[in-house]
């Protein structure tokens, strides 16, 4: 994890760390959510030994109410299975508790997001002659689409915060107001994009990202120019409260037992 | 009844050149060793089916075994690229690779459709996505009872099944426990499987939980102790976490891989 971020250097935190922490107070004691991996498991398992103890993670391996001591690397790790409540199979992990509405929270990562918040993990540059090919899709379509809602975690950059995406792998608000509803989907789509420079909510009517948010020392022209759009901003954007020192003990204590090598 | 045989012998009568060849195991119980007997035995043309290509695909992609790749998440789990199927897609190196790209949720439903003998399978799935004008195999139908537009993926039937378990006992029953993946519906889908064990046992004890193929529905039992790593046996070994995390280094350059290959897999009998 870099130190480096601009800005921030007094702050005794990294902008990484104050999306991890942003990310994890925005999840609710008691919420069902459904974990991908990387930054979104770093976030969720700090919510769970921060303010959510009862938060309920479902990783796609099949773990359902996994309860890790330590972060793990793959969704699939030992200590994923070993903890949770109930261990399935793949089939009904998608069918039985994703696809009927049953998840409070999908809680997502990204390489590029648009100002509807639609996701794409699948490649940079054209489909057929990609520049990067991406992994792709995984559960994310079926996440955003039956989840009751969706959290998404990006860092925000011209790289990452783009107009038109690449691909679009997942959905956010589609094409704008009424998408999501002429698709027939049942979960309510994002209701918040955390980055490593502040928080950004749909609007209500035009369902475009909004500057909600932003972290300690961050300014709205630093986050405008790591836009890729024209970025509508709040009028009065709130200022994240800095880390307390038990949340950034409790996040560098997850991240310092992380296996071995993981680069994010 | 599944015969039990060596690993060799399993790859050698059971998947052949331009064979559809499924190797399932989400995260944990991965048929690493069947993956390396296939290389060795030098097998073309094949059509891979996996959820989540890890490092056995991207091995079995760099050594040019395959022609196309039907999947749904290709990385190095929090690591980060699988380098080798990136330059098969992205340079067409040691061949081009034909991709099919679904869903978890929709690569899933083609197996439990395979499985379950129906031509396909219906899903909530893939709405606003850029796959449905892309991928030829993602369709809508229209409930015939609510009038709902669902979306419908063909079942899969491949030639073979590679699962890897804990345990067979001599008459070949299987039992596996733990994360469990899409292993089964893989090998009822399948026309042909090759089960790699942990340990072959005179009687299975049936586990709370365990998921058990009985022999009649195997082809093949090979002992191979192992033969997940450095994927996972939930009871036997832990997923080695630093050699994935090693794989970016070995795997980034194609010497580097090539070498690492021919030392630790082509020089290595089965």
């Amino acid at each position: 994890m870099t130190r480096t971020g601009s800005g921030t250097g007094n702050l005794g935190f990294t902008p990484s760390e104050m999306m991890s922490i942003a990310a994890a107070r925005e999840l609710r004691d008691g919420q069902v959510c459904f974990v991908g991996i990387g930054a979104p498991s770093t976030a969720a398992n700090l919510a769970r030994a921060t303010q959510a103890p009862g938060l309920v993670l479902i990783y796609e391996s099949g773990c359902i109410g996994a309860k890790p001591t330590t972060l793990p690397l793959s969704i699939g790790d030992g200590e994923l299975a070993d903890t949770a409540d109930a261990v399935v199979s793949v089939p009904e992990i998608f069918n039985y508790w994703l696809q009927p509405g049953r998840i409070d929270v999908g809680f997502l990562g990204a390489a590029q997001i648009d100002r509807f918040a639609n996701l794409n993990t699948t490649v940079i540059g054209p489909y057929d002659r990609p520049e990067v090919r991406l992994p792709g899709a995984g559960g994310a379509p079926e996440i955003a689409g039956s989840c009751k809602e969706v959290m998404i975690m990006i860092k925000q950059s011209r790289r990452t915060f783009v107009d038109p995406l690449d691909f679009r792998t997942s959905i956010g608000f589609g094409d704008g107001p009424g998408s999501r509803e002429r698709l027939g989907l049942r979960g309510s789509g994002p209701r918040m994009v955390i980055t490593d420079l502040g928080i950004l909510r749909p609007d209500p009517d035009s369902c475009e990202l909004t500057l909600t948010d932003l972290h300690p020392g961050v300014s709205v022209e630093a986050a405008r120019q790591a836009t890729g759009w024209e970025l509508a901003v709040a009028p009065e954007p709130r200022v994240t409260p800095a880390p307390t020192e038990a949340e950034l003990a409790h996040l560098r204590h997850l991240v310092s037992k992380r296996p071995q090598g993981s680069s994010k | 009844m599944a015969e039990i045989v060596s690993l060799r012998e399993a790859v050698a009568e059971l998947v052949g050149d331009g064979d559809t060849v499924a190797m399932e195991g989400f995260s944990h119980l991965i048929p690493h060793l069947a993956g390396h007997e296939v290389i060795r035995q030098e097998r073309r043309h094949l059509t891979l089916v996996r959820l989540t290509p890890d490092l056995i695909f991207d091995q079995l992609i760099g050594m040019g075994v395959a022609d196309k790749l039907v999947f749904s998440w290709g990385g190095n789990p929090g690591v980060g690229s699988l380098h080798r199927f990136r330059d098969a897609i992205e340079n067409g190196w040691p061949t081009s690779l034909e991709i099919e790209e679904h869903s978890h949720a929709g690569l899933t439903n083609r197996f439990v459709a395979g499985a379950s003998g129906l031509p396909f399978a219906i899903l909530r799935g893939y709405a606003g996505t850029g796959l449905v004008e892309r991928v030829g195999n993602i369709k809508s139908v229209q409930c015939p009872f609510t009038g709902e537009t669902l979306a419908a993926v063909p079942a899969i039937n491949p030639d073979v099944a590679i699962i890897h378990a804990q345990q067979a006992d001599v008459h070949g029953n299987v039992q596996m426990w733990g994360l469990t993946g899409v292993q089964k519906e893989a090998v009822l889908a399948s026309s042909r499987s090759i089960v790699t064990v942990e340990e072959i046992v005179q009687t299975i004890e049936l586990r709370p939980g365990g998921v058990v193929l009985p022999t009649w529905a195997v082809t093949a039992v090979a002992h191979v102790p192992g033969g997940a790593h450095p994927s996972y046996a939930s009871g036997f070994y832990e997923r080695d976490n630093a050699f994935y995390s090693e794989w970016e280094a070995i795997s980034r350059s194609r010497e580097s891989f090539l070498s690492w290959m021919e030392r630790n897999v082509l020089e290595v009998g089965a």
